[in-house]
């Protein structure tokens, strides 16, 4: 049977070229992997090699030819044995597509809508207030000790749940957030790694992988930053461009945003940066209920997790229920405050700036309700809705960036899904667009304070 | 097994560091079997990328697509010494890896024109295809990234002392990468069973390794970390056999990772879009002349009366109808459903 040669592209945006150069002539054997002609494209003269075998029967667009598009048939091969002129003369028109074809585009806009997301049709919100059971003994805890307990609780239940990291073993942690773990579970499940952030997440993204449920600790988030391409190009990635197959359950934790003077290297907070990323959820806890409860759900999840701690609220103590198995919903705010005039959306240590804010302006009258995210993404916008229709006024905290930050985020998705409830344009309250100084004034400076979540409230409120 | 250390001596200009074998013109040689198998899976490999040319010329194949066109010893002679459990993970110029752990063709084609039956659903592409079956773990389009992922394999492997080794290939161009060096000194630390298999191919993209690189004996890229390495003719596919036979024995038995420099050559450019003007005609010639994995291979074959020119004819055709077949059921299966596009993000 004859085949025929095309034009063949050479780049993904080669629509025609030149055909500048014939190396075989009628007549002549080929074989698979022999050049047979040049091609000239506006970027390179390339090499057509054959991919069939026989004999070259004809040739049907000459040396020299400008703009041959793509695809056309530029000659013909006779298999062995086969008469070679029968074969050019009984070949196809010229002008004749290839037998496959390349598949549809569409056409227009309307002909294939955009599918939508799931998450577009809001949920009924959540009731956090029923999380923890009516009459349950509370303990005094840290945010450092409900980290460890989670860990802890998670590794007794699970044999394929490990820490690795820098210094989280034998030194107890470089915040000691894994103390006592390298004496209960041993060097195999708690293992200290080298100073080598890109390797080690790579490490325990492979780990993952294979199926482990690795939990890489970050001495700080800042160091994350080396290894911030296993997480996103290989961590977040991997479910969608497996079809499905192969995911990362897996938890990489760690201190993040401004500790208290160690500068703009040290002080950065990354929950915009991961919060961008499909295939990620990202969580960033407050309290230490709320902090022993979404890591062992973290650890449970399927899927990577952005686990962000900070350095600061590592020692403030909190109630704990003492629970066997206390798990919280990933992906669920909570409102930590209930009030009617504003309402003061946060996470993490911003909800240090928020609960103080509230407290002031309920002393002018102002009664704010104040929602923890929790969960950066998904981000549980319907408690949020459900607020701003009540409040009709809306102030959003960060330590971060102001642009493209997680309060850009919020404002706009307040705009798209509450627009009309709102009796004021939303405002922001974040940390200043500058590194962060190390001098103790500039510092402060840097940072969000509860004055001025005390005056962007007034302000959406019009007093 | 044909090596032994004595031919230590074998190597050239390299300083020495007494740890670096080199495996060249194995003796022992293949059984008739083995050179059989060797020899249809190189020229399955070789069938299927020139038919992946083919259809990307035809715009079927959309994107970057790097063809491994002149490597088949590498992938063919390492998978012969492995066990099943064993993994694979590598860069981007992955269709022979693919390949060679059993995936099927269609599924591989479909992959590359996108379309639903492709291992990733179409939602990969050339360079991202992965079969937990097969235990090919990828199909990684950052270079070096499969090696610090590969290193984590063997940790799993390692942490359920289970007995299966990683094997991480990479090229020459991954191995100027800040990664592999903290995954080398892990995998050492540690002892993992990882087998690093560097398919030198000469150039990183357009790069020689003359160019780019300090030290160009890569056998030697583990030494400031205690790992052994050995040099080996990659086009080969009895020495590749024999250095993997070695490397994975010793990566099996607790004794930590081993790397392999494959001395290789692709014949295509880098992608497809290459004109590779940065080597010789001559060069190239030369390699294909006088080095190719499968016609060594056919030549030992029909010398020693293993088989004759009709039957690798008859085998030729075998492989080009399965080719064919994969081409055809790529270029008619339907793209993904538009739905696809949110499902598969989070588990």
């Amino acid at each position: 049977m004859s085949v025929d040669i095309l034009m063949p592209a050479l780049s993904p945006t080669m629509e025609q070229g030149k055909l500048s150069k014939w190396l075989k002539k009628e007549g002549d054997a080929i074989k698979s992997g022999d050049v047979i002609a040049e091609i000239e494209t506006d970027k390179a003269t390339m090499e057509v090699e054959a991919v069939d075998e026989g004999i070259l029967a004809k040739i049907l667009v000459a040396d020299g030819t400008d703009n041959v598009a793509v695809n056309t048939r530029i000659g013909v091969i006779a298999a062995e044995g086969e008469d070679a002129s029968a074969a050019a003369s009984a070949a196809a028109p010229a002008d004749s597509k290839p037998a496959v074809s390349k598949s549809a585009e569409p056409t227009s806009a309307e002909s294939k809508p955009e599918p939508k997301p799931a998450e577009a049709k809001a949920p009924d919100s959540y009731d956090a207030s029923g999380e923890i059971p009516a009459g349950t003994e509370m303990v005094k805890m840290t945010v450092r000790e409900a980290l460890r307990d989670a860990m802890a609780e998670e590794m007794r239940r699970d044999d394929d749940v490990f820490v690795m990291g820098e210094e989280v073993a034998e030194y107890q942690g470089a915040y000691k957030v894994t103390q006592g773990l390298l004496q209960e579970f041993g060097a195999r499940r708690v293992i200290d790694t080298p100073i080598t952030e890109h390797g080690f997440a790579g490490i325990g993204v492979g780990a993952a992988m294979a199926g482990l449920r690795p939990i890489v600790e970050f001495m700080t988030f800042n160091f994350a930053m080396q290894a911030i391409d296993q997480i996103i190009n290989s961590a977040a990635k991997t479910l969608y461009m497996s079809g499905g197959q192969l995911g990362c359950p897996m938890v990489f934790r760690g201190p993040n945003g401004a500790a208290a003077r160690v500068a703009a290297q040290h002080s950065q907070c990354y929950a915009a940066w991961y919060s961008q990323i499909p295939g990620l959820k990202v969580v960033m806890p407050h309290t230490a209920a709320d902090a022993k409860g979404l890591l062992k759900a973290a650890i449970r999840d399927p899927n990577p997790i952005i686990f962000l701690e900070n350095e600061i609220l590592y020692g403030q103590t909190f109630d704990v229920p003492k629970l066997d198995d206390f798990v919280l919903p990933i992906g669920k705010a909570k409102v930590a405050r209930v009030g009617k005039d504003v309402t003061l959306v946060t996470f993490g240590i911003g909800m240090t700036y928020a609960l103080k804010a509230a407290e002031a302006l309920a002393g002018e009258g102002i009664e704010a309700e104040v929602i923890d995210l929790r969960t950066i993404r998904p981000m549980d916008m319907a408690t949020v809705i459900k607020s701003v229709r009540k409040t009709h006024r809306c102030v959003a905290i960060e330590e971060g960036f102001p642009q493209s930050g997680v309060t850009a985020e919020i404002a706009m998705r307040i705009m798209e899904e509450a627009f009309d409830y709102l009796d004021a344009p939303v405002a922001r309250v974040t940390g200043k667009d500058v590194p962060m100084p190390y001098a103790a004034n500039l510092e402060k400076l840097a940072l969000p304070n509860v004055g001025e979540v005390v005056a962007a409230a007034k302000a959406v409120c019009y007093r | 097994m044909a090596v032994a250390a004595t031919k230590k001596t074998d190597l050239s200009d390299a300083p020495a560091t007494g740890n670096t074998l080199r495996f060249a013109n194995d003796p022992t040689g293949f059984t008739r079997e083995q050179e059989l198998h060797a020899y249809r899976e190189m020229l399955f490999i070789r069938r299927f990328e020139e038919k992946a040319g083919q259809l990307y010329g035809m715009g079927l194949i959309g994107g970057f697509c790097h063809l491994y066109i002149g490597q088949e010893a590498v992938v063919v002679g390492v998978q012969m010494s492995m066990k099943d459990g064993d993994q694979v993970i590598t860069g981007y110029r992955d269709h022979g890896h693919m390949l060679a752990t059993g995936m099927e063709a269609r599924g591989v084609m479909a992959e590359l024109t996108g379309r639903r039956s492709g291992y990733s659903h179409g939602k990969g592409g050339s360079m991202h295809m992965f079969s937990k079956e097969k235990h090919f773990y990828g199909g990684h389009g950052i270079v070096g990234a499969q090696v610090s992922l590969g290193t984590g394999l063997g940790f799993a492997n390692r942490y359920r002392d289970n007995g299966n080794v990683s094997i991480a290939y990479f090229g020459d161009g991954a191995s100027n990468q800040g990664q592999v060096y903290e995954s080398f000194n892990m995998a050492e630390l540690w002892r993992l069973p990882v087998v690093y298999v560097i398919e030198n191919n000469r150039y990183a993209m357009g790069t020689s390794v003359t160019r780019s690189s300090a030290l160009t004996d890569f056998s030697k890229r583990g030494s400031s970390f205690n790992i052994p390495g050995a040099k080996v003719d990659g086009m080969d596919v009895r020495a590749v056999k024999a250095a993997s036979d070695m490397a994975l024995e010793h990566a099996r038995s607790g004794k930590g990772p081993f790397l392999l420099e494959m001395e290789t050559y692709r014949y295509r450019g880098h992608s497809m879009s290459d004109p590779a003007k940065y080597r010789s005609k001559d060069e190239l010639e030369q390699m294909r002349n006088e080095h190719d994995p499968i016609e060594q291979v056919k030549h030992r074959l029909i010398e020693k009366k293993w088989a004759s020119e009709e039957e690798l004819k008859k085998m030729d055709a075998d492989v080009r109808s399965i080719v064919n077949d994969a081409a055809d059921f790529a270029t008619h299966d339907p793209e993904p459903d538009a739905a696809e596009l949110y499902t598969d993000i989070l588990k």
